[in-house]
Order: C-alpha cells, then structure tokens, then sequence
C-alpha cells in the first residue's frame, strides 16, 4: 500500500504513540484488503459502547496522546444522568460510564450517544468518503445517502477520526457497490416493523453468511427514513449487508439495471407475507403476559414518539414501559407535550442510552416486548426474552400488560 | 522430520502473529460475542458449533459476523480470561473481525476457497500470518 509522507509520519510516531496506533491498525486493514492508498475522510461515526474493550482501547489512544482529526459523533453507551439516581446501579457500573466518558472527552469526540446519526446531527452528502461504525449507520450512509462508508468496527471507526485517514477499499471503489442479489419483496409492507422482519429475513432466504448487495424491488416509492433504519440494522445483524440498493428509491438504483450495472440479474429471492410471519414467529417468544416494554433499538424517532403518545389515548401502561430515543428526539418531545402524554401513562423516555447495557440488569429474567429484532438478539447474553411485536402492538402490550 | 502427511497452504494474513492448535471448523460465520468468556464455548443458539470449546484452538469458519461493537468486545473478553482461539482462518475478511483480531492480537488469515475445503475438524494447524502459511499436521 502506498502511503503519503503524512502517513508515513503518523505511523513512525511523530505525532504521538495514539497517532500511531491508530495508523497501525488502519495500515493492517489496508493490507488484508489490498487497499493501494490511504484517502481522507469527511466525517466519522464511532460505535460508543461503554464494553471493556472499548473503554480499553479509547483509554490506549487517549493515553498516546491521540486527539480526532475529525470529530466523530458517537453511539450511546447509558445515560449518567438519568439512571445516576435510579436504584440496582453499583458504583463499578456508574463508574465504567464515566470511564467511557472521560476517555471520548479528551479525544475531542461530539458527544452525541445516538445510534441515528444520519437522521440528525452527522448527514452526509453525496459520495463523501467517511468511515462509520454502528449496523444500521453503516447501510443507511451507503444506501439512503449514497455517501460511501465500509462495514467500520467501533475501533477503525475510530482510528479513522483520529488520523482522518482510511484505507481505500471496499465500498469506498465504484466497482464495488454493484448490486449482488434481486430480492423481490411481494407482499406491500405497511409498518416500520415489517422492515425489521424483512431485513432478518433475507440473509436467511438468500442462504448468504458473507457480505452481499441486495437490490430490492416492490418496496414503496414512499418508504419512511424509519423503516429504512430498521431494514438497514435488520440486514447487518441477521447477515453482513453493509449496503443495499431500492429501486426507485435509493440514489444509486435509478432502474434494476443500473443497480447491477448492466449485468443481468439472475433469477430474484421471492420474499413473502408468509416469509415475514414465518421470521417473526421464530424468533419471537410466544405471546402471553409480559413483565416489560423496551423499545429504541436503533433509538426511535421523534415520529415515533408521537406515533406511540397517539397510540396511549389517555390509558395507562400496567407494566414497565422504556423508550430509548436520541437527546435531539428527547428535547423535541419535551417542548411539544409528547414526552409528557407518554410520562402521565407511566412510561419513560431514556435518551443516550443502548439496550446492551448494565441499566437494564434489573429486567433479567423477566419476559418483555419489543419492535427489535437486533435487539432481541443481543441482549441473549443478558437472559432477557422477547415477544417481537410492532411499536403500536408494544404499546397495546404494556397497556393490557400481555402481548396479543 | 516426522513420517506424518503435512500439507502447507498459502494464506493471506492480516492480524499478525503465529500461533498452532486443533482446528475446530464452523461452516457458520462466528460472532464472538456469543462464546461465553470463562469455558471458550460457543453459546449461540443454533449455531453450527454451538457447544463446542474454541480456546486454544484454531476457529476454521466461513468469516465473521454481528455488530460493529460486539465482535471485538466478545474477542476481548475472551482474550482477557485465556479463552480466545489461538488464531482464526477464514474463507472472506470483513472490517470487523479484521480490525477485531488487530487491536485484541489474535493471528488471523484468509484462504483461498480450495485450501480452505481441505481442512478437517481436528487437524492440527501451524497458522503463521507473517510468513502467510498454514501447516496442516
């Protein structure tokens, strides 16, 4: 790989061990993919997640001395503020957050603890070259944006704010960003949730664990920027999709043909209603009484929120309801009364907060409702089982304390 | 020199290292947040190595899944109890496991389809990434 004088110097250390490092760490990656050039990057955003080997590494870079080129926005770990006064939380599980912050802080990163970066706060134009990590960030900046971005780990994402550099490969080349797979969805989705379904489903019915481009065809000219994000984390979970093309809908996808560059498409994966059923039913526990719901992963909108204050019409939730949405969506919400209809029936809307993580150890065990598929899968670890409902369905759950 | 077979393959390596062990081959891609950290045993659920011990071992698998974060948390804590296979082949990198096994030091190398196939459950393997060779014993 050929590297320019400036890279040279951020490898050898003139700009500091944490320089260094991360310049190491983008120079490995650059040669496993035959990268022929480091390229520089507009904007950044690093999957935060307040794990062990987060804070290890962030707390590395920080002690090298390494401060963001470009100031990355950053996914949330939990919100100190808001659980700092909530019982269950030991001063260990307070004090890895503040670790986390700490280390963020000092390398000058905005701290933003959203995993929606691209609805607000870090959007892209056209064709910029950035480097994002957090699953459905990723999908969403390729996709939606046409900006160009590889599958980033939460640790060459940051590598890449600190040095602005990124190896050039992958999804960063025009070749690359063919489409692979014509998957034709038949039945006409409706809500946001059926593209959470959809997105788990295809990975599975096209039999593919590695990475692959699906071009779409039958998904409505009007598809929202909601159910975009659920497809996109959907995809990237229950496969390795860090791109997928809409006909119709998405910039790089004006006609199928174009989407595959003129090569024929091969014969399409059908998706079906049946298919999607089929998706939900395996995935989710079976219905029945609930102890909890949690939605938000990703972080929902402040449609969403609406959506779901609309939804409430004045009742009351019998079981613990949590909303995790950004500080943005939170703030909006306060000043138009949504925040409040939904606190009068009982449910609380937590900003900067992920679903993988300590602040919710008191729900293990416990069976709850959730939209999240990604979700759902993740928290295997922490012994919480899910019914897999719709946000509207969720809302009807917490209501009656049973999913239907 | 032993009498036994010894087959040595081509490899692209990535993160650096050399490390031998007993291959253990998954035909599903790993996410290492699903090993649980104290036995090395693969608890996803489903998962075609699902129950199987990968600490010390070789992990032959098609490439690496799951979340931008999670990959290289799981491989982390695997790393820190002494659980973590002692290097991973695969048939395709991504970012992911690649930066993954960069910053937590795990060797980790590509194969051509072809080579890849030859290797077995079992066999004991001398994966060296620097060199970019992978002795089948």
């Amino acid at each position: 790989m050929k590297l320019t004088d400036r890279d040279r110097e951020m490898l050898d250390g003139v700009d500091g061990e944490g320089v260094a490092l991360a310049m190491q760490v983008l120079v490995a990656i650059g040669r496993a993919f035959d990268a022929e050039q480091m390229g520089d990057i507009s904007r950044a955003h690093v999957a935060l997640s307040n794990q062990d080997a987060d804070i290890w590494f962030a707390e590395r870079l920080v002690a090298g001395g390494a401060v963001c080129r470009i100031p990355p926005t950053v996914n949330p770990g939990f919100c100190l503020e808001f659980f700092r006064h909530l019982p269950g939380l030991t001063p260990e599980d307070m004090e890895s957050m503040e670790r986390t912050e700490a280390a963020y802080r000092a390398l000058g990163a905005q701290l933003t603890y959203n995993c929606t970066p691209y609805l607000q706060g870090n959007v892209p134009r056209f064709g910029e070259v950035t480097a994002y990590s957090e699953s459905s960030a990723t999908p969403y900046m390729n996709s939606v944006y046409g900006a160009r971005t590889n599958r980033e780990s939460a640790q060459s994402a940051l590598c890449a704010a600190v040095t602005g550099r990124v190896p050039i490969y992958g999804l960063l080349l025009d070749e690359n960003r063919k489409g692979q797979v014509h998957v034709h969805v038949e039945p006409t989705l409706t809500d946001e949730f059926d593209y959470h379904l959809l997105g788990y489903a295809v990975p599975r019915k096209a039999s593919l664990q590695t990475a692959f481009i699906p071009v779409f065809t039958g998904v409505p000219a009007n598809v929202s920027p909601e159910a975009l994000m659920n497809l996109g984390a959907e995809l990237n979970t229950g496969g390795n999709v860090p791109m997928y093309h809409i006909v119709g809908v998405t910039p790089e996808a004006p006609t199928l043909e174009a989407a595959f560059y003129d090569e024929p498409p091969g014969d399409p994966v059908v998706i079906t209603a049946d298919d999607l059923a089929e998706e939900q039913q395996m995935l989710s526990a079976e219905g029945g009484a609930i102890d909890f719901a949690l939605l938000g992963c990703p972080h929902l909108s402040l449609d969403q929120l609406r959506a779901i204050a609309d939804r409430i019409g004045g009742r009351q939730f019998k079981v613990e309801f949590w909303v995790m949405t950004s500080f943005y969506a939170k703030e909006l919400a306060n000043r138009m009364g949504i925040a409040e209809v939904i606190e009068k029936a009982g449910g609380h809307l937590v900003p900067d907060t992920c679903i993988d993580q300590v602040v919710w150890k008191h729900l293990a065990g416990k069976r709850g409702v959730t939209d999240s598929l990604k979700g759902a899968y993740y928290t295997q670890r922490r012994d919480m089982g899910f019914v897999l409902r719709s946000v509207g369905d969720c809302v009807e759950a917490a209501i009656k304390g049973a999913a239907s | 020199m032993t009498a036994r077979e010894v087959t040595v393959i081509g490899c692209r390596g990535a993160a650096p290292g050399r490390a031998s062990g007993p291959a253990v081959v998954s035909s599903d891609a790993i996410c290492f947040y699903l090993v649980d950290p104290p036995t090395g045993t693969v608890i996803e659920s489903g998962h075609a190595i699902e129950g199987r011990v990968i600490a010390g071992s070789v992990l032959v698998c098609p490439g690496g899944k799951g979340s931008s974060v999670v990959q290289a948390d799981g491989l982390y804590q695997l790393a820190k109890a002494g659980t973590a296979p002692a290097a991973v082949v695969v048939a395709e990198f991504d970012t992911v496991l690649v930066a993954s096994a960069v910053v937590v030091g795990v060797p980790l190398v590509r194969c051509a389809p072809e080579d890849f196939e030859r290797i077995r459950d079992g066999d004991v393997l001398d994966v060296d990434s620097d060199r970019e060779v992978v002795t089948i014993r």
